[in-house]
């Protein structure tokens, strides 16, 4: 015991050979836990089951992908003048993806028959619309109000007068059945929303009304409509409407198909809207009686507001299920993007065996574009309302 | 009092809620009429015009046309309103198998998007998302023209193993032939069926009484599967199949399905798939962490954790979404007047009504069925809803 005693305290004497100062560095983890490896241990690797799901997604992705690419890139054809070009031949053994189709139809897909010195106006058109949409969808853009205004009034007579022509101020007549492609797809959705917004309001309203035949016409019609497939609202707008009116009337048939496609957008519209109006408490409505507002004034000023801020991701959703029900439009014989597309794909001057595909492949980029970047944005706008709940 | 309340100024008619609630419904009503009024009177003008006929006389009157698809008696001599129901049972039957496989398969993405696997969770989302954005009548002009129509002709048939063949006129499947003997086996099959349900009753029983369990899903396969197929061993195999075969121009024998079939089942299959699979993720991902921890804590492994724990509460957020997609596959399944699939709006309310011309009459009939299946399967959906709403204590 003593022994031992003596020899520490001879070491102490001498004052301690080394004192640590700084704390060990951790050893690094092993190299199976860290890192890339060790990721793909986590993720990929960490159990049998998860190593087979490994190998099927990865069998998945090269039966998928590389045909993919060899379709649509490395055996494309970029440029040429006709079908020959997209012909296979000894030179070219196998054909890919007939972009030179794409890139010769382009107008045609934008436009359809619109009269090419008139196609200023079409770009115009596109102009106006895009600037409401993004002052609608800006959330902090300055003046909303006049957004509004300029979105459900100005900006759709102004588009009238622009595509369909008003011979007065010098814009020919363009009729409607010479519009195509792009622009009927386009026009087809935007009518869609600026009219299904303030009928679905007024019918989201109408269903939680205390008047009771406001209410039945209301909810027979929602519930009809969103019952029967769009299909035959459309047959229905486009066989049973000129029944309807007198003779003389006659309309044309682009509008049938609006009435239809406006018609059916408002019944879903009103049900996002009625989700929204359920969601706000009933505190507010209290509250704006109590400061003496009459029903209108409420609505206006207290309880829309908040309900449509909160509505607008569905808004957005339900918007990007109307731009792809667009496409039912071709059915009953309206020129729209997909229609265009169809007909291209005959096109004596482009007939090949792939002109079609290319023609699909073109379509489903444009539409994915457009559905993706609204989606995204609904779901931008839910972080940001989440985030305002938070505080 | 009396003398007070007679001496207050009497506020104008107009201000009573009442009376102005009364005005407001009354001039709906009016408009309503008014339009409806309308509507008829311009109808029968019109129609009278173009003499029309009205009425649904045409129901008895000989269709004259043909139909590609018939699972019931059809001929071009058979009424109108025969073709009614080949074109109702077609439509019934792509939105019937279409649900099924979208279920699967929806259900398949939907726990694959949930995956710890990152690789497959990746993949599953990039279809979700791809899919979900692309509208679904392209994708049916996609599979219909650029796939099933681009495939080899009769001569170049593709040969599926077990006799079938694939071509662009259609799929081509050897058809099982039934003797006499067979009915034994479908009887067996049915007494198989009804034990199977049996089993399960008393097993589920004796599970509560005593907590021993028994092997339902075994048993039941046995039953289901395997007796029928002893009995149709033990009658010597009353089946034999009709192979197709190739002729000149065409396929003879077996059992045909057109590729408007396929293309339409196809491509509502996969558009559906892709939501149904956000609704069994949104489903699954609302059972909350501690249901699963406490799982494992009582020591069950991690797939009874999912059959018996979080999918028999995430059902209860499922199914009324699930319900509303099977809907939309429903009148999805509309789009089949695009591709020429014979269903009951390319029959009734296209041939019908183009040779009958009476648009109200058709469209009517036509929105009735459809809305008579949405009206039904919401009432069963409430239905459901309230047995299954949380009883809270």
């Amino acid at each position: 015991m003593s022994d031992i005693a003596t020899t520490t305290d001879a070491k102490l004497m001498a004052g301690p050979a080394f004192v640590r100062t700084k704390p060990v560095a951790p050893l690094p983890p092993p190299l199976t836990e860290a890192g890339a490896i060790g990721w793909m241990r986590k993720n990929l690797f960490s159990s049998p089951l998860n190593i087979a799901l490994t190998i099927l997604s990865i069998l998945l992705i090269v039966w998928i992908v590389p045909p993919l690419a060899k379709f649509l890139v490395i055996d494309a054809v970029w440029s040429g003048a006709g079908r020959a070009d997209c012909l296979a031949s000894p030179t070219h053994p196998e054909m890919g993806a007939c972009w030179a189709y794409v890139i010769d139809k382009i107008s045609f897909f934008t436009y359809g028959f619109y009269p090419i010195d008139g196609r200023w106006r079409v770009d115009v058109f596109f102009v106006l619309l895009a600037l409401g949409v993004v002052w609608m969808a800006w959330l902090d853009a300055p003046r909303r109000d006049l957004g509004v205004a300029y979105f459900f009034v100005i900006m759709p007579i102004a588009s009238l007068i622009l595509l369909l022509g008003w011979p007065l101020i010098g814009l020919s007549k363009v009729p409607t059945t010479s519009w195509g492609g792009v622009l009927v797809t386009v026009v087809v959705s935007a009518v869609g929303i600026v009219f299904s917004l303030p009928i679905g309001i007024a019918l989201a309203l109408g269903r939680r009304s205390h008047m009771p035949a406001v209410r039945l016409f209301s909810v027979i019609f929602i519930e009809f409509v969103r019952g029967v497939p769009l299909i035959t609202v459309l047959f229905m707008a486009s066989v049973m409407l000129p029944l309807f009116v007198p003779d003389t009337w006659s309309p044309d048939k682009l509008l049938r198909a609006l009435v239809g496609v406006s018609l059916f957008a408002s019944a879903y519209m009103a049900e996002v809207v009625r989700a929204g109006l359920a969601a706000i408490p009933k505190g507010q409505y209290e509250a704006a009686m109590a400061v003496g507002f009459g029903y209108w004034k409420m609505m206006r000023l207290i309880i829309l507001p908040q309900a449509l801020k909160i509505t607008i991701p569905n808004i957005v959703n339900t918007t990007i299920g109307l731009f792809k029900d667009t496409t039912l439009v071709f059915i009953v014989g309206i020129f729209d993007f997909l229609m265009t597309v169809e007909a291209g794909r005959s096109d004596p001057n482009w007939i090949t065996p792939v002109t079609g595909p290319t023609g699909y492949v073109f379509a489903a980029i444009f539409y994915l574009i457009f559905c993706y970047g609204m989606s995204r944005y609904a779901r931008f706008v839910e972080a940001r309302l989440a985030a305002g709940d938070r505080h | 009092m009396a003398a007070v309340e007679q001496t207050r100024p009497k506020a104008p008619l107009i201000y009573n809620p009442k009376v102005r609630s009364i005005a407001y419904q009354a001039v709906l009503c009016a408009v309503i009429v008014f339009l409806v009024w309308s509507a008829i009177y311009n109808a029968a003008e019109n129609l009278a015009r173009a003499k029309i006929a009205s009425g649904f006389g045409f129901w008895e009157n000989t269709a004259g046309f043909d139909i590609s698809q018939t699972l019931i008696e059809y001929q071009a001599t058979s009424t109108y309103g025969r073709a009614f129901w080949v074109g109702l049972i077609n439509t019934l039957l792509v939105a019937g198998l279409g649900i099924v496989f979208a279920t699967i398969l929806g259900f398949v993405i939907g726990i694959a998007r949930l995956s710890t696997n990152w690789l497959l969770a990746r993949l599953a989302g990039f279809y979700v998302e791809t899919i979900r954005n692309i509208p679904l009548l392209l994708q049916l002009l996609f599979w219909y023209n650029a796939v099933l129509k681009a495939l080899p002709g009769t001569r170049e048939s593709l040969a599926i193993p077990g006799g079938g063949f694939l071509n662009n006129r259609g799929l081509f499947l050897p058809q099982p032939v039934f003797e006499p003997a067979a009915r034994f086996a479908l009887i067996a099959l049915v007494v198989g069926i009804v034990a199977a349900i049996g089993y399960r009753a008393w097993a589920r029983r004796r599970q509560m009484q005593t907590g021993q369990q028994a092997p339902v899903l075994w048993v039941s396969l046995g039953l289901v599967i395997a007796l029928p197929l002893a009995v149709l061993a033990l009658s010597g195999f009353p089946i034999s199949f009709s192979y197709p075969e190739a002729g000149r121009f065409n396929m003879r024998g077996g059992f045909e399905v057109l590729p408007e079939f396929m293309a339409l089942l196809f491509g509502l299959v996969i558009y559906t798939a892709a939501f149904i699979a956000e609704v069994v993720r949104a489903g699954i991902r609302s059972v909350s962490k501690g249901q699963t921890e406490a799982a494992y804590s009582l020591g069950l492994r991690p797939g009874p954790t999912l059959r018996l724990v979080v999918i028999p509460q995430a059902m209860r957020v499922i199914i009324p979404p699930l319900t509303s997609q099977y809907l939309n596959l429903t009148k999805n399944s509309t789009l089949a007047v695009a591709i020429g699939y014979p269903d009951l709006v390319q029959i009734f309310a296209g041939t019908v009504l183009n040779q009958t011309g009476q648009a109200v009459e058709v469209i009517v009939i036509t929105m009735a069925v459809y809305l008579t299946i949405s009206l039904v399967t919401s009432a069963l959906m409430n239905l459901y809803n309230r047995r299954m709403a949380l009883v809270e204590r």
